[in-house]
């Protein structure tokens, strides 16, 4: 008995050494801006929704979300149907060499981002694109690509063989079985894939800062880092807008928990 | 010999991307470092190795090394241990283990960005909830003793729950009957720890510290936003050396060699670890 205690015990302190910096961001946005420049007292005495109201009426940080919305959406379209068909034909298709493929693309995975940074930047400025949503996407949807062929490749070779010869048997071509088989029955997969590329797109800062220049293509972590500050850092702000921004994040977190961890993983044992 | 061809074609629009994206860019990166080119003046001459013998001689380029060594190694070894730590927790039987994982989660999920700007405000000097807490009065972030360390230190709050569902995942794959032969031949807790789990999970040990570990040394947004490299250059990384010699002093030659210097760290360090994962036994 004493011993489950003690477990729950370590339980809590775990529980708040991962949410007490959040929680703190939290009570901080609901800090009256006098009650910033005090300790004592910890709990706001005055809660107040103004931090937010006055983030979610400054029309830079909606334009923000929405740049966000679009390059992460957009990226995780085009990063699964790229790294899908990649992975499909990599699992089941016999390919010579695939072993090898995939070895490739997981150090093209290592590559750190700054060592590319330069001639991309030059190459984004040939194609006429830099502060352009577009540009984010195109750079996202391949730094993503390793992820989502890695992960889908392991998810798709799970599917037993005899399925795909009996759908062959009954006439289907190998694109149909790639998406009237393999995608159906792969939906936890592509689901935990849909979600770790999304996360990485909404969470991503290297490119963005150094390819988007304006509000016209600014995500959200670059807006949130720039943040304006005529005289002192406006820090009720910056902890409301953070709070906005990782809303989405831990309710995907919370909803697909199993399917995160199932990504991960799939992603890591073959390495 | 048709289908044969199709096959391939499945692969294709993958692989145009990737050559576009970053095959391409890794060779011009080469050229680039290889040239003086300044942006603003419209310069550009090739210098064979200058740059790189510039780099050798260049005291801030082995400052920026020397703390990105120490930021890899000092917040891995700590991930590492305290990730081991609570995964062995969440593998016993408890109740909401499902929601435990979700709060786990939460520190690796959310914008890197985001939670440099919450540790930001929890080390300020004047008015951070860390000070107030410990009831000390330390300038985390504004002495050169103490920035790196505080980067390190959110590192390992933002990161340790990454390495803790790895390990969790390997210890869940490890079957019940070794544990139970293991107690019936007497073994202890530690005994079974060292003989039994360890040994299982080690495979997954060293995913997880060649991903950590090439992870942390490419670190660019976590330090950038909280210290900006500051003060002093104290917490300057690699790749924010690069990144302001490139887009600050738009020191295209040079910056491209010093970010290029992170791709052949990023290398010598993998084959290192690789050989030590394939050498090693329990």
């Amino acid at each position: 008995m004493v011993k489950r205690g003690a477990m729950y015990l370590l339980l809590l302190v775990v529980a708040l050494f991962c949410t007490w910096p959040i929680l703190w961001q939290f009570i901080t946005s609901l800090k009256p801006e006098a009650e910033l420049i005090s300790l004592p007292p910890v709990l706001p005495n005055k809660p107040t929704i103004s931090h937010y109201q006055s983030v979610l009426l400054e029309s830079s940080f909606i334009a923000a979300l929405k740049n966000s919305f679009l390059v992460a959406i957009f990226t995780t379209l085009i990063s699964l149907a790229f790294g899908g068909l990649a992975a499909f034909a990599l699992a089941k298709l016999n390919l010579i060499g695939s072993s090898l493929f995939l070895a490739a693309i997981l150090s093209i995975s290592m590559f750190p981002p700054i060592a590319t940074i330069s001639p991309l930047y030059v190459l984004v400025n040939s194609f006429g694109l830099r502060d352009t949503v577009l540009a984010l996407v195109g750079l996202y949807s391949t730094f993503s690509l390793p992820l989502s062929v890695w992960i889908l490749t392991s998810f798709f070779k799970s599917v037993p063989d005899e399925l795909l010869q009996a759908a062959r048997v009954d006439g289907c071509s190998t694109f149909q079985i790639f998406y009237k088989i393999m995608l159906p029955v792969c939906m936890p997969g592509l689901i935990a894939t849909t979600i770790l590329v999304f996360i990485f797109s909404w969470n991503e800062f290297l490119l963005a800062l150094t390819f988007s220049v304006t509000e016209a293509s600014r995500t959200v972590p670059v807006a949130i880092a720039l943040f304006p500050g005529l005289h002192e850092v406006p820090w009720g702000e910056i902890s409301a807008a953070s709070i906005v921004v990782t809303a989405p994040i831990g309710l995907l977190v919370f909803m697909f928990q199993r399917k995160i961890v199932a990504g991960l993983t799939a992603g890591s044992v073959k390495g | 010999m048709k289908r044969f061809g199709l096959k391939y074609l499945y692969l294709l629009p993958a692989m145009l991307v990737l050559m576009l994206v970053t095959i391409y860019p890794l060779v011009h990166v080469v050229a680039l470092s290889l040239h003086r080119k300044l942006l603003i003046f419209d310069i550009s001459r090739f210098v064979g190795f200058a740059n790189f013998e510039f780099m050798l001689g260049d005291s801030r380029f082995w400052t920026a090394l020397g703390n990105t060594a120490y930021f890899t190694l000092v917040s891995v070894a700590l991930e590492l241990a305290i990730g081991l730590g609570i995964a062995l927790l969440l593998n016993r039987s408890f109740k909401g283990r499902g929601l435990m994982r979700s709060v786990v989660l939460l520190p690796w999920a959310i914008p890197t960005v985001v939670s440099a700007k919450m540790w930001e405000w929890i080390y300020n000097a004047d008015y951070g909830v860390l000070n107030y807490l410990l009831n000390i009065d330390i300038n985390w972030l504004g002495s050169p003793a103490w920035a790196l360390n505080a980067a390190v230190l959110m590192d390992v709050w933002k990161t340790t729950p990454f390495v803790a569902i790895l390990l969790l995942a390997a210890l869940q794959d490890i079957p019940d009957d070794l544990y139970r032969a293991a107690r019936v031949d007497g073994a202890g807790t530690l005994k079974i720890l060292q003989r039994i789990t360890l040994p299982m999970i080690l495979p997954m040990i060293w995913v997880v510290v060649i991903f950590r570990t090439l992870d942390a040394f490419r670190v660019f947004d976590a330090v950038y936003v909280l210290t900006g490299g500051g003060p002093a250059g104290s917490s300057e990384t690699l790749s924010i050396y690069a990144y302001n010699l490139l887009f600050q002093t738009l020191q295209f030659g040079y910056g491209s060699a010093v970010a290029l210097s992170v791709f052949i760290c990023v290398g010598l360090i993998t084959l290192v670890l690789i050989r030590a994962m394939r050498r090693s036994e329990w």
